[in-house]
């Protein structure tokens, strides 16, 4: 649930969302589940010439499952802190499957 | 069966346990759809789900020309301060590769 606590922190501010079909959307993030589906609010999408077909839509619903990457702000980032919590969740990991 | 310590205490025993060694160091990442990465391990998770810090995006374009019919290779760089990636697009991790 790393990724799920992660996302949740983002909640309010700007990320950039680039789909595995290369659409690039700009976005806020309003909402995160435990399959990290995204909801954004008040979308730009990036390189608008490109890919007009979204013109009109202000919010949004993102399958996780469609996600390449998520952009999202360095300075809003606890490194030391996600480092700590990924040795946990790996442990973590590694005794649940263990049973 | 070889089981070792890491400088915590903690054995490494399966592929994820090594990728925790690498947190906090730079690694070489290769993903699908011709793309690699280089960046600095902040977290990931058992899906390999990463978020990478100071990142240099590497995305190979292979272009034919149609008289000629020679291939023309171009490599795309892209630097992301911070990134979350999606561990199903992923194909290998590693320590970087010099170039």
């Amino acid at each position: 649930m790393l990724f799920y606590s992660f996302f949740k922190t983002l909640i309010g501010h700007t990320v950039v969302i680039e789909l595995k079909n290369d659409l690039t959307i700009e976005g806020t993030l309003y909402a995160v589940d435990q399959f990290l589906n995204l909801k954004l609010r008040d979308i730009k999408v990036r390189d608008e010439e490109k890919y007009p077909h979204m013109m009109c839509v202000k919010n949004c619903f993102i399958r996780g499952s469609v996600v390449r990457y998520v952009h999202v702000p360095a300075s809003h980032v606890a490194t030391d802190l996600l480092q700590d919590a990924s040795r946990t969740e790996a442990k973590h990991a590694k005794e649940s499957n263990k049973q | 069966l070889c089981s070792m310590s890491d400088s915590l205490g903690s054995t490494v025993e399966e592929p994820l346990d090594l990728i925790r060694l690498s947190l906090d160091e730079v690694i070489y990442v290769k993903l699908r759809g011709h793309r690699e990465l280089r960046g600095k391990l902040h977290a990931y998770d058992q899906h390999l789900n990463m978020i990478l810090g100071d990142v240099t995006e590497t995305h190979t374009v292979v272009e034919i020309d149609e008289e000629t019919f020679e291939e023309i290779i171009t490599p795309v760089k892209r630097d992301i301060p911070m990134l979350f990636v999606r561990g199903d697009g992923i194909i290998l991790v590693a320590p970087p590769i010099r170039t």
